[in-house]
């Protein structure tokens, strides 16, 4: 019986300990956005996380966004010759990409390859005291060191997945028109009638938008609060890509109701 | 009126989780003077410069600095007074993607609007007090343990503080390097005025360098005084630590079980 | 710093890459030249039946887009009130024109087909177009299809 009590007060002892740290992660993020006013005037700080976080994912957004349009147009195809509806490919793979799979899938890769990388280089300056260090020197280590990060986050996460998308339409008209013989002017034609800017290509730039604020406070804030050891920065940088993933997809759903169910 | 002593610990009480780290520890450090805190392992000697510098709060008990209560200290004023602190860390801390000049040039370029002409001189300054000069176009990843603990101070004392807190210096330094610390820190102070105060376990060093000792235990100031007097005192915990005697009232035995009994007991698996 | 110059060079490109894509999606892939920030004017009609027609659906004059369908709404008889919203662009249009609800293709999906009638007046914003023909209902067309065959039958004893 003891034990059953154990395992209870064991999990009361796990939620508390959750709600503390997201309660942590809130009073974080308020301070960075107070700090990004800041670090906005200092932009060159900014341009050079712009770089390492934006620049350096281009090139596997670039390619992923290239093959998944290049599978949609694959796949679309062949389920759409069996209701004979091949001319809608274009539209197929457009509006799979600016709705869904341009925000969702850019944003998973970069929380997998910039959000870990910022965990890791946060959570090693935690380590080597250098956030310390930055402290006694009584310079605000999050204006100064975590607001650029953060600010170069948001701002990149949008580009790279209108980059993504824009791989992707291409990458199906490669295999749509180039390989299959669709015909060119239909794609185009049958996509442009029916993607609406406002409902699908906005709506998927406020996703990543929104994608780009939680995946980057994620990467910073499991950087800022890991423990600071070698172990506690590898397991920060596992959590980073694990709870930033499940964040997107679960924010995904919330936002795709909203936007997209029936009114 | 200026104070006596710049920095003043009152019965401060700090815990860690349920371990009484201090438990009503007070002293002074003098202005203008090498103060030495003394302790063993464990003793929490980086968490009182953490308490001093205001990265940590006591439970009870005040920090002053300067006059001021650190503990209550709002944010902005805690800044400001850290401006006025420099701290060297055990492992200098300095930030691995900028290079020495810059890592010095670091609180100058944040805090200051300083030209770039007047803080190159400045930088270099400094670098040259420490002898590293010659060093500033190298990345922290390239520097000895010794040259980056060198630059950290350069850097601690960019602003000209008025008082530097050293945490560790001489550990794992070899004999030259511990030699130019030394020197350093001492000639340091007295060139600039500061106070210095250094939390270590070497004696020897310290003694070297040291206006006024104090030695931190269980939670409290076991014993205070100048070198001399600390060296010849007849406390059995003084003398175990100024001597470096391996059994004393810090026992040589981790508390265990009957030896005897502790053999037999294996023996019977 | 070289690598400055490099990195900002570099940056610059990527938040060009990211405009252009964003660009290219509103314009070639949505259709933003399209999409009416023009004016327009609204005009109704009483339909018996709507079948798929949704908001958004295109009016057409001809198989050319003129409008869309901005509302759909039930009136007091029951009847279905859709609400078109015309490109100002369009303001010629005759009042007596017709409107009918027709799919496009086999499966796609249903829009407003409107017919110019022949008098001087045009439409104008609020006016109503009576006549009307509203959308085919499959299950309608079978039932009639088997009462005209039954009708038959009897004939031919």
């Amino acid at each position: 019986m003891s034990s059953v009590l154990n395992y209870i007060r064991q999990l009361g002892h796990w939620v508390l300990g959750r709600v503390e740290r997201t309660g942590r992660a809130s009073v974080f993020i308020t301070e960075v956005l107070a700090g990004t006013f800041t670090a906005l005037a200092r932009f060159n700080l900014v341009r050079h996380q712009i770089f390492s976080v934006g620049v350096l994912t281009l090139l596997i957004i670039t390619v992923s966004g290239l093959f998944v349009g290049m599978v949609l147009g694959l796949q679309g195809y062949y389920t759409l010759s069996d209701f004979g509806a091949e001319s809608s490919l274009g539209l197929l793979v457009a509006l799979s990409l600016t709705r869904e799979l341009g925000p969702v899938v850019a944003a998973l890769l970069f929380a997998g390859r910039a959000g870990s990388a910022l965990t890791a280089e946060i959570g090693l300056m935690k380590a080597t005291e250098q956030l310390a260090g930055m402290e006694m020197m009584a310079v605000n280590p999050l204006t100064r060191v975590i607001a650029p990060r953060f600010l170069a986050g948001l701002i990149s996460m949008p580009l790279l997945a209108a980059i993504f998308t824009a791989m992707g339409v291409w990458g199906g008209q490669i295999v749509g028109v180039g390989l299959i013989g669709v015909d060119d002017g239909i794609f185009w034609s049958r996509m442009q009638s029916g993607v609406d800017f406002y409902d699908d290509v906005l709506n998927g730039v406020i996703k990543s938008v929104v994608f780009g604020f939680v995946v980057t406070w994620i990467a910073v804030f499991e950087g800022y609060d890991c423990v600071p050891t070698s172990e506690g920065v590898s397991r920060a940088t596992t959590r980073t890509v694990v709870n930033a993933s499940l964040a997107v997809l679960g924010l995904d759903f919330v936002l795709t109701s909203l936007m997209f169910g029936e009114i | 009126m200026e104070s006596e002593s710049l920095v003043d610990l009152d019965e401060v009480v700090f815990y860690r989780g349920e371990r009484a780290i201090f438990n009503g520890l007070s002293l002074k450090i003098p202005r203008a003077k090498v103060t030495v805190i003394l302790g063993g392992s464990g003793t929490g000697k980086t968490t009182l410069l953490n308490l001093i510098g205001g990265r940590l709060r006591p439970a009870a008990g005040d920090v002053r600095v300067d006059g001021l209560s650190v503990p209550a200290l709002k944010t902005r004023e805690l800044y400001t007074l850290r401006k006025r602190m420099g701290l060297l860390f055990q492992s200098g801390a300095l930030l691995t993607d900028l290079s020495v000049f810059e890592n010095v040039a670091f609180p100058i370029r944040e805090h200051t609007r300083l030209p770039e002409t007047l803080i190159r001189t400045l930088v270099l300054l400094k670098l040259e007090l420490v002898g590293l000069r010659g060093a500033h176009r190298l990345m922290p990843a390239e520097l000895s343990g010794g040259m980056a603990r060198r630059v950290a101070l350069a850097r601690a004392i960019a602003l000209d503080p008025m008082m530097v807190m050293y945490d560790e210096p001489f550990t794992g330094l070899d004999p030259i390097s511990k030699g130019i610390t030394v020197k350093l820190i001492r000639e340091l102070n007295d060139a600039l005025g500061m106070t210095s105060i250094v939390v270590t376990h070497d004696v020897e060093e310290a003694c070297t360098i040291a206006d006024y000792v104090y030695l931190v235990g269980g939670g409290k100031v076991i014993a205070q005084g100048n070198a001399a007097e600390m060296l010849a005192s007849e406390g059995e915990d003084v003398k175990q630590f100024m001597n470096g005697l391996p059994d004393g009232p810090v026992p040589f035995h981790y508390p265990a079980a009957e030896y005897v009994q502790d053999l037999l007991d294996g023996a019977d698996r | 710093m070289g690598s400055n110059k490099a990195m900002e060079l570099a940056v610059g490109v990527f938040v060009l890459a990211g405009i252009i894509a964003l660009v290219f999606l509103a314009m070639k892939v949505g259709n933003l030249s399209t999409a009416s920030v023009n004016e327009a004017y609204h005009v109704q009609a009483r339909f018996d039946n709507i079948g798929q027609l949704k908001t958004r659906a295109p009016v057409t004059i001809g198989g050319v887009r003129v409008g869309r369908v901005s509302d759909i709404k039930i009136d007091e008889n029951f009847y279905a009130l859709v609400t078109m919203k015309i490109d100002s662009s369009y303001h010629k249009i005759p009042s007596d024109s017709g409107a009918t609800i027709l799919t496009a293709g086999l499966l796609g999906e249903q829009y407003i087909s409107l017919e110019p009638g022949g008098a001087d007046e045009s439409l104008k914003e609020g006016d109503e177009l009576l006549v009307t023909q509203s959308a085919l209902v499959l299950e309608k067309l079978i039932s009639q299809f088997l009462y005209s065959k039954a009708e038959e039958t009897p004939a031919s004893k």
